[in-house]
């Protein structure tokens, strides 16, 4: 399963194989576009991401030791809001950016099941056979569901 | 192709072992349960590694542990235990896993299937309606500010005060539901925010909640001990676990741990394995925290419970006495325990994390309810969605070999892509009705990840751990009706 943003038929992220968890790769121009594109694909696994409307925005931000870790607390952060307050995101705009820190705003809606659907609960990223290559712009990260 | 002779020793037909030799740092031996059969596909998953590397915690006592449905985990394999002295030892969340206490229960009714058939459907369809499940499912339950503080501390018992079950429920759970030495306030704020809302929901996934009947019965004085007295009974299996709440608390700690191991000096060959000493701050935390998070999932499995015997009653028109929906047991499969175990002769307090692994104490142990202590402890084992779940006791030799646990379920087979690729969740639906199977699920996509041909058969994996002694099969049950996130 990949996603693949029509209008430059760039591939932003696939599934890979792993038996019990879902293992991701998301690619990018840089690092954080694959950050974003990862938050887009750990969204897309949850709901349908397609039907998510961009009515709503909200600002997250996450700290951490260190860049692996930093792509965790992202994707844990966003699980946390999904959950919590209730939102699903489509489109992710990083402001800031560095090892450390990371401030992006992101665009979506109040979760609708009916809508969006409900796919697969995750229960966390984990910090598993993670990677963040600031050379490939790659990141990879297994979801425990 | 690595061969199961090159690594491994065989101990007999049941059990492997994974040699020191195997691996730099490894502190104590691999010991692995499975048939021959088995081990070609245990090898391929590179669950051995994991083993081994499990072998390497300080403070490890005897071995590293996998049971017959052992497969990848992070870090720690599913389907391992591994037992650390409480005094120089070391506990790690990733040995109990994401899902703290997650587990499963088994409700025995006074109905048969003759009865229940002609109302499947609209039972699986009350079911479904009564208990929210799902990913970014919502629970019914309202709590008062800070009330989730009670749910923590008091798990079953604050569900059955609130009038989800009775009092009985509580005699028949691991820990009556409750765990002590608990402390909400090594509690993330986070993780209460997530439960607040979660609590008294099933999740998606794995997680399910099955109408079944006893399709076999291999030891009926035991079954009947059990509550089991016939095939064709009704009963009620439910497997899940902390949610949310104890999602957060396994990653807030792993978080944690991955700092102590800087601070505490400790070599270990996989990050996942990340740990403290048992009596350091934050080894006691964690315990404190993982134990909220334990009686947080209690309390679900008790409020899910109570619906299930409203559901019950108002399709079937059978309730209360009439129903019979006895609870026979609820155990835990992904937890850590300090227990009290023989070693070398000596009684030693251990610190004990069954990941994907039951505890399965024998008859006479004084930590199970009074009316089993001559069959021994109550084992469920869920096979998947199509396929037979088994009900087992516990035995002396699992006391002995296994710090008294055995395995949980039938452990993953096929990625979840590579079962999408095989089957659609529609054909899976189709095939499931085809063979009396009345299924109502959130995802039918997901399905196709749930297939049974996803997993392993769970008839090999208990069939090891009965042959090779730490658990003694009682009966079996097929599903009739499931209900999935």
């Amino acid at each position: 399963m990949t996603g693949t943003r029509e209008s430059h038929q760039v591939k932003r992220f696939e599934l890979l194989e792993h038996t019990a968890d879902v293992a991701m790769v998301a690619y990018g121009k840089s690092l954080p576009e694959a950050f974003a594109n990862a938050a887009y694909g750990m969204f897309s696994i949850i709901v349908d991401v397609d039907t998510i409307r961009e009515v709503e925005s909200q600002m997250v931000t996450v700290k951490a030791d260190d860049v692996e870790m930093l792509l965790v607390e992202w994707l844990n952060q966003l699980l946390f809001t999904f959950e919590v307050n209730r939102l699903v995101f489509k489109r992710f705009d990083v402001r800031e950016f560095s090892d450390l820190n990371l401030v992006a705003t992101c665009y979506g809606e109040k979760y609708d099941r009916e809508r969006h659907g409900s796919k697969l609960g995750i229960k966390a990223a984990t910090y598993h056979m993670l990677k963040v290559d600031p050379k490939t712009n790659q990141v990879r990260v297994i979801f425990d569901v | 192709m690595i061969r199961a002779q090159d690594i491994l020793e065989k101990v007999d037909e049941f059990r492997w072992r994974v040699p020191v030799s195997y691996m730099s740092g490894m502190r104590v031996p691999g010991l692995i349960y499975a048939s021959r059969q088995m081990l070609e596909h245990i090898l391929e998953e590179r669950a051995v590694e994991q083993v081994a590397n499990v072998a390497c915690l300080p403070g490890i006592v005897n071995y590293s542990l996998a049971m017959p449905d052992i497969h990848w985990g992070y870090g720690f394999p599913i389907g391992g235990i591994a037992a650390t002295t409480v005094e120089n030892g070391v506990v790690s969340p990733g040995g109990v896993g994401f899902d703290i206490n997650c587990g499963v229960r088994l409700l025995r009714t006074n109905i048969l299937h003759d009865e229940v058939a002609p109302k499947v459907r609209a039972l699986v369809n009350a079911l479904y309606e009564g208990i929210p499940s799902g990913a970014g499912s919502q629970g019914r339950i309202r709590l008062r500010n800070g009330e989730i503080d009670d749910v923590l501390v008091k798990g079953s018992r604050w569900a059955v005060e609130k009038g989800f079950g009775t009092p009985r429920d509580l005699d028949n759970t691991e820990e009556r539901g409750q765990m002590a030495g608990c402390d909400p306030s090594k509690v993330s704020h986070k993780a209460k925010e997530r439960g607040v809302p979660q609590l008294g929901t099933l999740g998606s996934g794995n997680h399910f909640l099955e109408v079944a009947i006893v399709d076999e019965v291999y030891d009926v004085g035991t079954a009947k001990v059990l509550g089991l007295d016939r095939n064709g009974q009704v009963v009620v299996l439910i497997h899940c676990g902390s949610r949310g709440m104890g999602h957060q608390v396994a990653d807030d700690y792993i978080r944690e741990m991955l700092r102590a191991v800087v601070k505490y000096g400790i070599q270990l060959p996989d990050r996942q394995l990340s740990c403290a000493p048992v009596t350091s701050a934050e080894g006691q935390d964690y315990l404190a925290a993982m134990r909220c998070a334990a009686n947080f999932a209690w309390a679900n499995r008790q409020c899910i419970t109570h619906w299930v015997r409203e559901a019950f009653c108002r399709v079937l028109g059978r309730c209360e006495e009439d129903a019979g929906l006895e609870l026979i047991y609820d155990v835990s499969h992904n937890i850590a325990k300090v227990e009290n175990h023989a070693v070398s002769g000596q009684k030693r307090t251990l610190c004990v994390h069954r990941k994907g692994a039951t505890r399965a104490f024998p008859p006479g142990h004084r930590d199970i309810p009074q009316k089993y202590s001559e069959i021994g402890q109550p084992v469920f084992i869920p096979g998947d969605m199509g396929r037979y779940s088994y009900v087992l006791v516990g035995t002396r030799r699992a006391m002995e070999e296994t710090w008294g646990s055995t395995c949980h379920g039938a452990g993953r087979m096929k990625s979840r892509t590579s079962a999408r690729k095989a089957l659609t969740g529609r054909e899976v639906l189709r095939h499931l009705e085809a063979t009396g199977i009345t299924v109502r699920a959130g995802s039918v996509s997901d399905l196709a990840e749930e297939a049974p041909e996803a997993y392993k058969d769970v008839t090999q994996v208990v069939a090891v751990a009965d042959e090779s002694g730490i658990s003694r099969i009682v009966a079996r049950t097929r599903p009739i009706g499931v209900v999935k996130g």
